[in-house]
């Protein structure tokens, strides 16, 4: 970003303007791309694509009415909920009530300014990208729970505080499983961790040995969690807690909750996919560093949006756990195993300071069995389910 | 009230400065998982409940009163009402109760009819219940695979008798309408298609360790707990008590047929858990289908009505019959005074009592807990009010 400005400046461009002006403009205007351009979308063909895949899982077929195939649903959508009231109960804190969603959208957005998008876009390279990252996202806690102390509504309440307890607690396991791939790189900045990485699975950190590997799942999991997913949905469990901490919200406000959940989707994806499955990296194809930004961009989308999609199939397959068994997920299994893996990881590098080809080999074909063996068993249910699907006992 | 499994204490150590105050929370009468309009006045301690009050009446519409309104005939539609997720029941229990009345027998294929669509009817009714537990539970697509298939039997009963959901299929004396050509055939092959889904339901869910963690050990009703409160049905059996009236008090057509009583073993924690009440459920699905291929080997041919006078005058006196619904022993009880209209209707359903033990097992438990427990007892609101 900033060397994409210094070669504007260096052609003549900005003329007489100060290179401060010229960088905070850039960053405003590359912002607003970013909040306009991506992020609303993104999140919006979130909500569409969960329902629709969720629809394919349940056996029903999902909207389907508006566009093709239903493509424009979560423009409808997005419109019919800003036309609602804006309902602030009688009885709740209006200023706090009226703020919460900001803080929350606050913390979501403010998560793409490190997010690497391609060598070049990325709005800012930090020195401490992982720790920002990891700092912002606990913003929407704040949020969370202001929401629903204003709500004054007990369903709210529950929902607040359950919100606050579990992301503050799977914040640990999620903060130690990001710690091995500092150790190996020595940088908190995404781009340097990124250009580690090469382009081919056996050189992502995922597949660096088996300490990363076992971090990598403790780091997704641990983020489902904090971005209340299932099967960790449980501050909006909406067969407890009818809406949780969105219960009494309605119009704007609610969207707002709404598109953070599903943004935040996209954030879990672009997080693991940089730290631990070679980011944007691209084979060197080509010289043309436009051409190699957009195949990078698209790499990186792909990898990180098929983390949504697994976590949408997660969605719909698990059942919810109860608040005790959240606890002692994260306080007696992931914490210790993460800890574990964090001390692992470090002698590992003492006795071999320059990792290990036979252990990167190793652990990229156990990651390709697994993956061989999931296929196999999605291709057997399939075959077996397809006569059974179009039944009718009147036909 | 065992708290195995529970690993979070609740501890007040007095001194420390912090008062906390227990939180009243009105769980309905509109509530996601109330199953229609129940209420509950919870008392908690955070997360954890110490007691749970239902509140019952919000949908009582008078239905005893309107038999007495209305005569025997003209009740049966309105037996509908009472149980609307399993309707046959109740259609069957007033036809046994004026049959009783006026000594009237009913045709055997008429018996076998009303065995067919009860069976049918309790297949349905099971898949309601297990689904929407599932998804109280959280897990969203075993409700909508369960509905999927309620929807194909509902497709056969609607060929049977031409409604989905409130049937108004029997008849005082036998059934209104014979099984339609080609019925049997239609049936079996349903059940043939459906039999092997179980097994993948069970695939889908029923092994699930976040769903085993969420419903095994919780709420555990002893045997005796369950006779003293008078649970029945699925609910009974999964205590352990193997009462099944469909075996042990037969009517109808149950004495020729075959069918093994599924009782609560205990599998996944102790007997009487919310698990139990789920697999037993499951396992009579499979108990129906096995009812269902005897019924439709053995239905002789004739009529599946008796000659009933249209002004239907039983003679005064009394009676009770029991039949074993979807949820468990079913009692009508009909007093006559020789004229056209009953002099007195009542019923005795398994949701109403079920409601009575929820304050018991639900004390110490989990929010969460309520709603799995609500769930595995199968109340439907309609039946606790009437």
């Amino acid at each position: 970003m900033q060397s994409f400005l210094d070669s504007l400046i260096a052609q003549g461009y900005f003329a007489g303007v100060p290179t401060e002006v010229v960088y905070a403009g850039g960053m405003v205007v590359f912002g607003l791309i970013v909040v306009l351009g991506f992020i609303l979308n993104v999140a919006g063909v979130t909500t569409f694509v969960e329902r629709r895949v969720w629809a394919r899982i349940h056996s029903r077929v999902g909207p389907n009415r508006v566009g093709p195939q239903g493509i424009l649903q979560w423009l409808v959508d997005g419109i019919k909920l800003l036309m609602k009231e804006d309902i602030v109960p009688a009885e709740a804190d209006p200023r706090l009530f009226r703020l919460a969603p900001y803080v929350v959208v606050m913390g979501f957005v403010t998560t793409f300014v490190v997010i690497p998008f391609s060598s070049a876009l990325v709005i800012a390279d930090m020195n401490v990208g992982v720790l920002y990252l990891t700092a912002v996202t606990a913003l929407v806690v704040v949020g969370i729970l202001m929401a629903g102390w204003a709500s004054n509504n007990k369903w709210s309440l529950i929902g607040g505080i359950r919100s606050a307890a579990q992301i503050v607690s799977y914040e640990i396991p999620a903060g130690l499983s990001i710690f091995p791939i500092v150790l190996i790189t020595g940088t908190l900045s995404f781009q340097s961790i990124i250009q580690q990485q090469g382009w081919a699975p056996h050189t992502w950190f995922v597949f660096h040995s088996p300490f990363t590997f076992v971090a990598f799942f403790i780091l997704f999991t641990s983020a489902l969690a904090e971005g209340n997913r299932t099967p960790f949905d449980l501050p909006e469990a909406e067969s407890e807690l009818v809406a949780g901490f969105v219960t009494e919200y309605s119009g704007a406000r609610y969207l707002f909750f709404f598109l953070v959940e599903w943004g935040n989707l996209y954030v879990i994806g672009a997080l693991v996919s940089a730290l631990f499955l070679g980011g944007w990296q691209v084979p060197p194809v080509t010289d043309n560093l436009v051409v190699l930004n957009v195949l990078q961009f698209v790499t990186f989308f792909v990898k990180s949006y098929f983390w949504v999609l697994v976590s949408m199939w997660i969605r719909a397959t698990l059942p919810r756990v109860r608040v005790d068994q959240l606890m002692t997920t994260c306080w007696k299994y992931l914490v210790p195993i993460s800890f574990i893996n964090l001390i692992g990881q470090a002698a590992l590098m003492v006795a071999l300071p320059h990792g290990s080809r036979l252990l990167q080999a190793a652990m990229t074909l156990l990651g390709a069995a697994i993956l061989a063996y999931f296929f196999y068993r999605v291709v057997f249910h399939l075959r077996r389910a397809r006569p059974e699907l179009t039944f009718s006992p009147l036909s | 009230m065992s708290l195995a499994g529970y690993e979070i204490e609740v501890e007040r150590t007095p001194g420390t400065g912090l008062s906390t105050e227990e939180m009243t929370l009105n769980m309905g009468p509109q509530h996601p998982s109330t199953h229609g309009v129940l209420r509950f006045v919870v008392k908690a301690d955070g997360e954890v409940m110490i007691e749970a009050i239902p509140d019952v009446g919000y949908l009582h519409r008078s239905i005893e009163k309107i038999a007495e309104k209305v005569g025997y005939h003209g009740f049966m539609p309105y037996t509908d009402r009472v149980d609307y997720v399993a309707a046959m029941f109740c259609n069957h229990g007033w036809g046994m109760v004026c049959e009783k009345l006026a000594g009237i027998d009913v045709p055997k294929r008429g018996e076998y009819c009303r065995v067919i669509a009860d069976e049918f009817n309790r297949i349905a009714s099971h898949l309601l219940s297990v689904g929407t537990m599932t998804l109280d539970i959280g897990a969203t697509t075993p409700f909508f695979h369960a509905i999927r298939e309620r929807e194909k039997i509902n497709d056969l009963l609607e060929e049977l008798c031409g409604a989905r959901l409130t049937y108004n299929y029997m008849r005082i004396g036998g059934v209104a309408w014979d099984l339609p050509p080609g019925y049997a055939e239609k049936c079996l092959a349903f059940l043939d298609q459906y039999e092997p889904l179980i097994d993948e339901y069970n695939d889908l869910i029923t092994g699930n360790k976040i769903y085993v963690e969420r419903v095994a050990d919780v709420a555990v009703i002893s045997a005796e707990d369950a006779i003293n409160y008078n649970l029945v049905g699925p609910n009974l059996r999964a205590s352990g008590v193997d009462f099944d009236l469909r075996r042990d008090m037969p009517y109808s057509v149950y004495p020729e047929l075959e069918f093994e009583v599924p009782v609560g073993r205990g599998e996944e924690g102790t007997v009487g858990d919310c698990f139990d009440r789920y697999i037993v459920r499951i396992r009579e699905i499979k108990e129906s289908i096995r009812i269902l291929r005897q019924c439709f080997k053995q239905i002789p041919d004739g009529p599946v009505i008796a000659k009933v006078p249209r002004k239907f005058k039983p003679p005064a006196g009394d009676a009770h019959i029991r039949i074993e619904s979807a949820r468990g022993d079913m009692g009508w009880y009909a007093v006559s005074d020789g004229t056209e209209f009953p002099y007195r209707c009542h019923v005795r359903t398994g949701s109403f009592t079920a409601m009575s033990i929820i304050d018991k097992i639900s004390r110490g438990l989990m929010l969460a807990d309520l709603v799995a427990v609500i769930a595995s007892l199968d109340i439907v609101a309609p039946e606790v009010d009437r």
